[in-house]
């Protein structure tokens, strides 16, 4: 009896081990390996100019003091930060006044079934072309540019991708009118799970609705929100195909809107693995305490 | 039993699953590089059994790598012998000799990117899968031909009495820095400057090219017919880009000289000229192929030039389109002030190719044949490189040009390309040119200023060649 109950434990942990094979062999070959690889590759100076194969040499950290001492990387940094905070914050702002109305029963939407799916038909469209889409639009003779000029409010065209600020609203505008609906879903998720009866309590006692927002509705979101805040922060420190595509790679004007990730690009041209190595890491370190961050957050709340 | 059986479907329909996703992802990406392979090592198996049969010591299988069909077509309309395999688009026949396409798209720098890879693993490929034949571009000729990988004409037993007739520029483009000719072309792609019929009668009185070239003979009356256009309302050109290739084929010394990032003097002399042209409002920054770029094709656009080859004028201006002004047979051609070239492709052989003498057949007939060139002329309407051929036409009264108003242009592109001298060219250009455009249209913008400007050159450029200083 007592050796038939072990011998079944058995089976079932390899049942389970079985069941993670393909994960791990997933994990090891696309994602292990490669990680191991670029760190050590960080330590070489391995390049190609033209055809001519130049390295590879050990360096030691003398990639990493190359980005640091040259200021690029922070630059771009900034550049990337900058364009996520100008997207971000409206669309934390518009999906939490969705996620506010679309789970709130009292307000009885029509036609939620039909808004939420197009609030998120954004995400669905390729970044690429999306961003070529705004390239059109905000062309010198661009449709916008017309409009704006038959209607008497400028006399020449901007030029919209000439100007740091305007270049950079068009990325973050982008980047918001892509991810507000991703947003949404996920705060609305939150939302109901908040006990209802909170909110009928403080209709009792006489609280308003924008009270039953901020004292009830934000403090019990708050593991959501961070877990939203943290993973757009890593979404945007990746951000690449948008700029790149609207600015032609070249992160006009001046650079302005050149991300991280659009800077590691510019060293696949050369197969440059050693500076591309020492940003990969960098910024796999930067991630890696941001994804901490969330762990432990999200853990908190299960306590 | 069946619980088991049920979760070993599963695991494999989940393994299955997850592997095909990977392989999707991948294939998109890697689609161009992967197929050319596979014809690689499919071809060999197919043909082991001919090979066997055969005594010849040249290999049964012509490997050509190309970015598009045109050198194709040509091959398949022109070159005697050449047979087209019906049932398979990538294969064809010259003799018994098998001959295999490996086209890989331009885009995103692909073809380079295969052509790398592969022409770096020749020496270890069997012969069968080694490449024989390579098609280059002006713009990074020389990244190819300053090397081992490709072999010099003279190896195959091609003479220089055997391409006496073909312009030098053609030959300087492919000639490595020890001075060794290292690829032919069939094309020549010199270049003229087109003008707005209608707007040089307006505005200049006449229309006719040899009363414009007074005009825009040097850059100093360029800039000032310049400003001419503009109080009549139009811009000399509908972008700075237009001009930077007429500079850039002129300059007297190299990008890159003893490991330093260079910029020429005729270089320098196109950012003065054209900060100029902006800040007056004569021309724009526009990126060449964008559609602001291109409004110009029209009369709506108020462009009163471009600089183009042959091919420009026929195939890039619109003028299949109704209303533009090449469709009225609006434009006029006329030499400019200085030669240029734009374009064109060059056939380089493979070192350790096991099919030389095939090869010095292909480039014989393809590049040199009178009597080809004279056909790809007729059935093809490209610019050939071919001198005598091409000033017997350029006298022909009976060969004139529907888009040009009936003139003959032949002979201004035969001008403007003799005085060209294109000893000066670098492994370094096509990632220079780009970057110092990109570059200094954030100072025309008025973004930064001139050493800003420079700066985000140096840096561009140093992202590109590590190996560079500056």
């Amino acid at each position: 009896m007592k050796t038939e109950k072990r011998g079944k434990v058995v089976r079932y942990n390899k049942w389970g081990y079985i069941f993670l094979i393909p994960f791990i062999l997933v994990y090891l070959v696309f994602q292990f390996i490669p990680l191991a690889s670029t760190i050590y590759n960080s330590f070489f100076e391995n390049y190609r100019s033209g055809l001519t194969q130049i390295g590879p040499n050990f360096v030691g950290l003398e990639n990493y003091r190359t980005i640091v001492v040259n200021g690029d990387l922070i630059t771009y940094a900034e550049n990337t930060l900058i364009m996520w905070v100008m997207g971000f914050v409206p669309q934390i702002i518009v999906s939490l006044l969705l996620a506010a109305w679309f789970s709130n029963p009292s307000l009885r939407l029509r036609g939620q079934r039909f808004f939420k799916t197009v609030i998120y038909l954004p995400n669905l469209i390729m970044a690429s072309a999306f961003a070529m889409l705004f390239f059109t639009l905000f062309a010198d003779s661009g449709p916008v540019n017309s409009i704006l000029a038959q209607m008497g409010i400028l006399a020449e065209p901007y030029k919209f991708m000439s100007n740091v600020w305007s270049a950079r609203t068009l990325v973050a505008f982008m980047n918001f009118l892509m991810w507000f609906g991703n947003t949404t879903i996920l705060l609305m998720a939150g939302m109901m799970g908040i006990d209802t009866a909170l909110f009928e309590a403080a209709e009792v006692d006489g609280a308003t609705s924008t009270q039953a927002f901020f004292k009830i509705t934000i403090p019990l979101l708050r593991p959501i929100l961070v877990y939203v805040i943290i993973t757009s922060l890593i979404g945007g420190l990746q951000m690449f195909d948008v700029p790149q595509i609207l600015t032609n790679a070249t992160g006009d004007p001046m650079r302005s809107t050149m991300t991280l990730i659009m800077y590691l690009n510019k060293h696949l041209y050369s197969k440059n693995y050693g500076l591309g190595g020492a940003l990969s890491v960098v910024m796999f370190i930067v991630t890696a305490i941001l994804s901490m961050i969330v762990y432990k957050f999200t853990n908190k709340k299960e306590d | 039993m069946k619980k088991k059986l049920l979760s070993a479907v599963l695991i494999a329909a989940m393994t299955a699953g997850m592997l095909a996703g990977c392989g999707a992802a991948g294939g998109e990406t890697g689609a161009d590089t992967t197929q050319p392979q596979e014809q690689e090592q499919e071809a060999p198996a197919e043909e082991a059994a001919v090979e066997a049969a055969e005594t010849a010591d040249e290999g049964k299988i012509l490997n050509i790598y190309c970015w598009n069909d045109e050198f194709k077509r040509r091959i398949q309309d022109h070159y005697p012998g050449y047979t087209a395999d019906a049932s398979d688009a990538t294969k064809g026949t010259i003799g018994d000799v098998t001959v295999v396409w490996n086209i890989t798209p331009n885009d995103d720098n692909a073809y380079q990117n295969n052509l790398d890879e592969t022409l770096l693993k020749q020496a270890d490929a069997a012969d069968d899968s080694k490449i024989d034949i390579f098609l280059v571009e002006a713009d990074y000729a020389l990244k190819y031909v300053d090397t081992e990988l490709t072999m010099p004409v003279a190896d195959l037993g091609i003479t220089e009495a055997d391409l006496a007739n073909q312009y030098q520029y053609t030959k300087d483009i492919v000639t490595d820095s020890n001075g060794v000719l290292k690829g032919v072309s069939w094309q020549g792609c010199p270049g003229a400057m087109f003008y707005s019929r209608d707007v040089a009668k307006e505005v200049f009185g006449t229309d006719d090219p040899a009363e414009v070239q007074k005009y825009v003979a040097d850059w100093d009356a360029f800039n000032e017919t310049a400003a001419t256009l503009k109080d009549a309302g139009y811009f000399i050109i509908s972008s700075v880009n237009d001009s930077y290739r007429v500079y850039s084929n002129n300059v007297t010394s190299k990008w890159v000289e003893g490991g330093k990032i260079n910029i020429d003097g005729n270089i320098m002399k196109w950012v003065e000229d054209s900060k100029a042209l902006v800040d007056a409002g004569e021309t724009n920054t526009y990126e060449l192929w964008s559609d602001d770029w291109s409004k110009g094709f029209y009369p709506e656009g108020k462009v009163f030039s471009y600089f183009g080859p042959a091919w420009f004028i026929n195939f890039s201006m619109a003028a299949d389109a109704e209303g533009s002004i090449g469709n009225a047979g609006g434009w006029a051609a006329t030499e400019g002030p200085q030669g240029f070239f734009w374009g064109g492709t060059w056939i380089c052989a493979a070192a350790g190719t096991d099919n030389p003498a095939l090869i010095k057949d292909i480039m014989l007939q393809m590049t040199s044949n009178e009597e080809i060139m004279k056909e790809i002329v007729v059935a093809d309407d490209d610019f050939v490189n071919n001198k005598p051929a091409m000033e017997a036409m350029a006298a022909d009264a009976g060969y004139s040009s529907k888009i040009l108003g009936g003139q003959n242009p032949l002979n201004m592109y035969c001008a403007g390309v003799e005085g060209l001298d294109l000893s000066n060219l670098s492994v370094y250009d096509q990632g220079c040119n780009e970057e110092f455009q990109n570059a200094m249209k954030n100072y025309f913008d008025g973004n930064t200023d001139l050493d800003g400007a420079l700066e985000l050159f140096y840096k561009a450029v140093v992202e590109k060649y590590p190996e560079l200083t500056y």
